[in-house]
């Protein structure tokens, strides 16, 4: 229990001047790196044709983000598809299947990275280095570049201060903003980590996979083939940015990948690091100080409710090994050198923030930390996807506005700007949107014979497709597993849920920040709202705990709040 | 204030009658017609849940099986559908019964038309506009018009249910007059404004009665919301029996039915046309009525109200308080002039300082004949010439300054002074002269209305900001701005100031407040969010505001104030307590769905009821009741304490939120006690 309390104080701790830092950068301050900096980023710049000073509004930070993203989606696929034409195959990878490069490019341009394959088999060092680190580097700033806009728009753009009723505002220039974000916060982070993780023994080589006698001659195999490649440093990017997508098949559960309880230590903290730090960022961001807090209250009450019950849970035996004399902790499915309490703390925190590299077999967890994986995901706003997760957080708390602002008898006001029926709209749209894709999906998916796949019957194979579904939604790309998914439907169903799980979910914040932007903002007085207050945060605790569990207790009924329902009877 | 209006309207509104309830009951029925139903998409859902329902239960009529617990559970279901439509029918019948009682007073009205010398009398409803018409003490006023001659007093009791008479008179700000209502004394030519039938309360009215309501903005906005969660619990139990069936649960659909009636926000679905209607009455209860439904939600927003300092904020006469000599007169001396000058004034404030005077001791001699100057915008001044040759003066400093130095009479240095200070203490300083000498000054204070202090903190503390507009000097002005307790003041306004004020606050991004009545004051109260004209004004400020107050009460915009507000929060109050409810459901339904699946399933039934059929049957009944239980609350709004926004959302999510988890715990509890007494455990 001690080191989950140190390494969540540590991570808090370094998110805070993470966060400073952040918010220092989005908002353009002279900064002495600028030297270093400037002269790229000019650079940049001038080879994507952009002017810096301009700024954008809702629309064109929208289509920026989209234009973006359709050229590297495009890329990334055709990497996947041709990697077998293409150099740095040392081990003569074949090119993907169509349907599994869509699936993986999507996935991971949805910064997702929800895998049907197993990276050291089916994936070319390019294609992990281009394909899939560019893109784990890039999605995650794209995400908080939209946060960004987000919030510039609820106090009204850049331009508040000179710009009419009505007018549409700056919200910031996309390019500048990801240019910068990635530039001068995720790259010399994600350096300093990669190195780090190579000096705790993680490969980092060019050279082609190990051949090595195994140890034990009687495992039944002459000699083993080790995959090893430039590991450290998507391994480094892949937690920092919360993409989760490994280079092995079982993710940060093998050695390779975590070699050390140090190396699970730190990758645990750089999963959470900069996702709190977003939270540290909003205050000095906005210039309203008391917004850190309140998100910081919420998210940290809901994360440390979410993390007690899934280190509890797996503190519990295993029920096949509960009968046993000394039954101990749920260690099935888990690496024994970690232990019950980390891997339960990482499953907890890899749902929470939407990164989703695992350390152990979340198909294996207790029902109960098993549901907690699967609320974390449903919410997906206690800390979140670096940006993606905020902008859900903010979701929340535009809809709680609304719900405690006709308490107060006032029309509902974000920061003196009216929320009216068009911007309601708008977020019961996502409301909906949810429940349909992942419900509907589910439902087809165990309707539709012998799509699923699923390796197990009665309510745990309903978990393991709502788990898959959820995920993908959530933009997590963690697994239940236990699914055959390397199938047409799988993949493209999939990557259906990934692209509805993130674009519109971004874009139609933006949207609504961009209309209430525009709108007349009424001064604060004592019969307004007062967003940054406990009685407040109460009232987001509760709309955040009512809208996920009304519209998905009875379907995790029929999967693992069932299944812990069935073990507590016996 | 509350009080005058506790005789008119509001005695009518109290009749709750059985007539009324009939009448509500019938149009439920009505109500379930889709057209109508469609309206309304969360109880739209309900009926078709209905239909669904009935319809398996025939079919088990037909096929031989058992169908009591199905027809049970689609009346259940009906019922719910008609509690909701009676909850609005109540609330229309109610409207209706108000504004019918305000028509009543125009029935056969006659009126005496001038028309080239002479009267010919004929039924109110041949009169046009323009026509003139001569209406006496006693009679009735045939139709909406303004007084083009004359003054009167009129008992306009019939209208607002206020008994005490008013003043109306022609070339005033007072010179609107409304049919039905019944001049007491003199006799007055009134010009006829409105068509018969279409005077402006006759719209009015009509609006008020709805028959073309529009559903308000925030009503839309959480409609929206509503509609949405609705889709989802929709979402939810469709895709439910099909994710069931892999793991052999097989969901019984009519369990899926009352599994979605449940969840779907019914309760306030059910309401959220009542609340908007009942906010208008309310408004109308209060003697105010409001042009839409939408001007009654808005005043809950507004951040500042501009008040006339007259008749708002302070009685409207001013009073003397004070003698103050000055150059070496005594205070004798001043008392007798002062009290002299106004012995034969007319003026409230001159009878006010004869009463002064004799307080303090000062009695009048028997000066024989005098002449009494009464006030002229000219002279600024009024007096007497006594007999004997003395002549006083009183009136504004430089008025009388100017005529004594006229008269070579000397101005004493300490004044100044005495004028500056009463000035300064918020009265108006009258100087009083005779022949020989300045005597001193008399402060007129304006007396501020009880209460009115209490009320502005009171605003203060919901974040309205009171702006008192007075024709005073600032000095004047601030005095008396601090005395009431208001935020800010404009001094010397003259009414093109007061548009520019309201422009100006607009401009900061608040939503302003403004009681009118004249004539010019219409552009302000147009360009004001929410324009209160008294019904005593002209006929162009009434058309400029969208709210018109019958009893002519400019403190009532601080009711309106409420009124909005609490409307709103009536709205999220009943939101909040329907979704916390589904919590509780959610703990009788779901062990009932799934209890035979899936073992330990009873471990999630924490209230231990009699059996599943009886549970979801227990849901169900408490889902419907909830509604007629709620219909008082929702006409009557949510109690409205004013607070700061912390306070009241604080109270609110305590008794809505919490107290809407508990409850349906204990409700359930107890109709599963009373089902499985009457029908056994099932």
């Amino acid at each position: 229990m001690a080191e989950v309390i140190l390494l969540l104080a540590v991570s808090v701790a370094l998110a805070w001047p993470l966060g400073r830092y952040l918010a220092s950068v989005l908002k353009g301050e002279a900064s002495r790196a600028d030297a270093m900096f400037l002269p790229v980023e000019s650079l940049i710049y001038g080879l994507l044709r952009v002017d810096p000073q301009r700024g954008m509004t809702w629309r064109g930070y929208a289509l920026a983000f989209l234009a973006s993203n359709v050229v590297l989606g495009v890329f990334a696929w055709l990497v996947f598809l041709l990697q077998h034409t293409l150099p740095l195959n040392p081990d003569h990878v074949p090119g993907m299947r169509w349907d599994l490069a869509l699936h993986t490019a999507i996935s991971f341009l949805t910064n997702t990275n929800q895998q049907h394959y197993s990276g050291q088999a089916q994936l070319s060092y390019l294609s992990q280095m281009v394909g899939i680190v560019t893109l784990q580097v890039l999605t995650p700033m794209m995400g908080l570049g939209i946060a960004a806009a987000m919030l510039r728009g609820l106090f009204g753009g850049r331009n508040a201060a000179t710009a009419r009723d009505g007018e549409a505002r700056d919200l910031g220039n996309y390019w500048v903003d990801v240019t910068r974000l990635t530039l001068r916060v995720f790259l010399p982070l994600a350096l300093l980590f990669a190195l780090s993780l190579t000096m705790l023994g993680v490969p980092g080589t060019f050279a082609g996979a190990r051949i090595v006698r195994p140890l034990d001659p009687g495992a039944g195999m002459t000699e083993q083939v080790i995959p090893v490649g430039p590991v450290a440093a998507m391994v480094a990017t892949k937690q920092l940015g919360t993409n989760g997508g490994g280079w092995y098949g079982p993710n940060s559960a093998v050695p390779l990948e975590n070699p050390t309880p140090l190396a699970n230590a730190l990758e645990l903290i750089a999963i959470v690091v900069m996702p709190i730090a977003v939270v540290f960022m909003l205050g000095p961001f906005t210039g309203r100080r008391r917004l850190t807090p309140l998100v910081f209250g919420v998210m940290a009450t809901l994360s440390l409710a979410s993390i007690g019950a899934s280190v509890h849970s797996e503190r519990q035996p295993n029920a096949a090994t509960a009968g046993l004399a000394a039954p101990g902790p749920n260690l099935e499915g888990k690496e024994v050198r970690f232990g019950a309490s980390a891997s339960a703390l990482w499953a907890a925190v890899t749902t929470q923030t939407s990164n989703g590299s695992v350390n152990a077999m979340h198909d294996s967890l207790n029902p109960l930390a098993g549901t907690a994986a699967q609320v974390n995901m449903l919410v997906n706003a206690i800390w979140g996807g670096i940006g993606c997760g905020l902008v859900g957080h903010l979701v929340f708390l535009l809809l709680s506005i609304f719900i405690a602002g006709l308490m107060i008898g006032r029309t509902p006001e974000v920061y003196g700007r009216k929320l009216e029926t068009g911007e309601v709209r708008l977020l019961s749209f996502l409301v909906v949107l949810q429940s349909l894709t992942i419900l509907g999906f589910t439902a087809l998916a165990l309707v539709i014979p012998g799509v699923a796949g699923n390796s197990n019957p009665g309510l745990h194979g309903i978990a393991q497709v709502f788990y898959e579904y959820t995920s993908a939604y959530a933009n997590n790309g963690s697994g239940f597993e236990g699914l055959g998914d390397a199938t047409y439907w799988w993949n493209l169903s999939a990557s259906a849920v990934l692209l509805l799980g993130r674009y519109p979910c971004l874009l139609i914040p933006l949207m609504v920040a961009g209309s209430l932007a525009r709108k007349r903002q009424a001064p604060q007085t004592a019969g307004s709202l007062d967003i940054e207050s406990v009685t407040f945060g109460a009232t987001m605790i509760a709309v955040i705990v009512l809208v996920t569990v009304l519209s998905y207790l009875p379907v995790l009924v029929l999967g693992t709040v069932g299944e812990q329902l069935m073990l507590a009877h016996s | 204030m509350q009080t005058s209006s506790r005789h008119g309207i509001k005695a009518h509104a109290a009749r709750f009658t059985a007539q009324t309830l009939r009448e509500a009951a019938r149009d439920a029925f009505a109500k379930l017609a889709p057209l109508t139903a469609m309206k309304n998409p969360v109880m739209f859902v309900v009926l078709v849940g209905t239909v669904v329902v009935a319809a398996l239960s025939a079919q088990a009529v037909a096929n031989g099986k058992p169908w009591l617990y199905t027809a049970v559970v689609a009346l259940i279901l009906l019922a719910t559908v008609l509690f909701a439509n009676f909850a609005e029918a109540v609330a229309e019948a109610r409207g209706r019964g108000q504004a019918a009682s305000l028509r009543t007073a125009r029935s056969q009205l006659v009126g005496r038309r001038w028309r080239n010398g002479q009267f010919d009398c004929l039924p109110a409803t041949e009169l046009r506009p323009g026509d003139i018409v001569v209406v006496g003490a006693g009679e009735q006023i045939p139709a909406d018009g303004e007084i083009v001659e004359g003054v009167a007093s009129v008992n306009e009791a019939a209208v607002t249910g206020e008994s005490a008479p008013v003043l109306r008179e022609a070339g005033t700000d007072r010179s609107g007059v409304i049919a039905g209502t019944t001049v007491l004394s003199d006799e007055i030519k009134v010009r006829v404004t409105a068509q018969p039938g279409e005077s402006f309360l006759d719209r009015m009215i009509a609006l008020v009665e709805g028959a073309q309501r529009q559903k308000t903005p925030n009503e839309l906005a959480l409609t929206v919301l509503l509609a949405a969660l609705t889709l989802v619990f929709l979402i939810v139990v469709v895709t439910l029996p099909a994710i069931g069936k892999f793991a052999g649960v097989h969901i019984d659909a009519v369990v899926l039915i009352a599994l979605l009636v449940c969840l779907i926000p019914t309760t306030i679905g059910g309401l959220l046309p009542a609340i908007g209607i009942a906010g208008m009455n309310r408004a109308l209860e209060a003697n105010v009525i409001a042009k839409s439904g939408k001007a009654v939600e808005l005043a809950g927003d507004i951040d500042t109200l501009l008040l006339d300092k007259t008749g708002t904020i302070t009685l409207g006469d001013r009073r003397a308080t004070e003698f103050i000599a000055v150059g070496g007169a005594r205070g004798p001396d001043l008392r007798e002039a002062a009290l002299l000058a106004s012995l034969a004034d007319p003026t409230p404030e001159g009878k006010s300082i004869v009463a002064l005077a004799q307080a303090q001791g000062t009695v009048a001699a028997d000066t024989g004949a005098s002449t009494f100057l009464p006030f002229s915008a000219e002279s600024r001044m009024s007096g007497v010439d006594l007999d004997g040759g003395r002549v006083i003066r009183k009136g504004a400093k430089t008025a009388v300054v100017d005529w004594a130095r006229a008269r070579q009479v000397a101005v004493p240095a300490d004044l100044d002074a005495a004028v500056d200070r009463v000035a300064r203490g918020g009265a108006t300083p009258l100087v009083v002269a005779d022949g020989s000498r300045v005597l001193g000054v008399v402060a007129l204070a304006d007396v501020v209305k009880h209460g009115v202090r209490e009320r502005f903190a009171r605003l203060r503390a919901m974040g309205v900001r009171t702006v008192m507009i007075t024709g005073d000097n600032p000095l004047t002005a601030a005095a008396i701005a601090a005395e009431a307790g208001v935020d800010d003041f404009l001094a010397e306004a003259r009414p093109e100031d007061k548009l520019a004020r309201i422009r100006a606050e607009q401009a900061a991004g608040r939503l302003v407040a403004m009681v009118g009545d004249g004539t010019n004051d219409a552009p302000a109260l147009a360009q004001a969010d929410i324009g209160l004209a008294m019904n005593s004004g002209t006929q162009a400020a009434k058309e400029a505001g969208n709210m018109v107050d019958l009893d002519s009460d400019p403190t009532k915009l601080l009711s309106v104030v409420e009124i909005g507000k609490q409307l709103l929060i009536t709205r999220g109050a009943l939101t909040t307590f329907s979704l916390a409810n589904d919590v509780s459901k959610y703990f009788a339904i779901i062990p009932a769905i799934f209890v035979a699946a899936i073992p330990g399933m009873a471990a999630l039934d924490v209230m231990r009821l009699s059996g599943p059929v009886n549970a979801v049957l227990a849901a169900l009944i408490f889902n419907a009741l909830v509604i007629p239980a709620l219909i008082p609350l929702a006409l009557r709004g949510v109690s409205f304490r004013p607070g700061s926004a912390e306070s009241l959302l604080r109270r609110n999510l305590l008794v809505f939120g919490v107290g809407g988890v508990a409850l349906p715990f204990v409700a359930i509890k107890l109709i599963d006690l009373l089902l499985a007494a009457v029908a056994g455990a099932r």
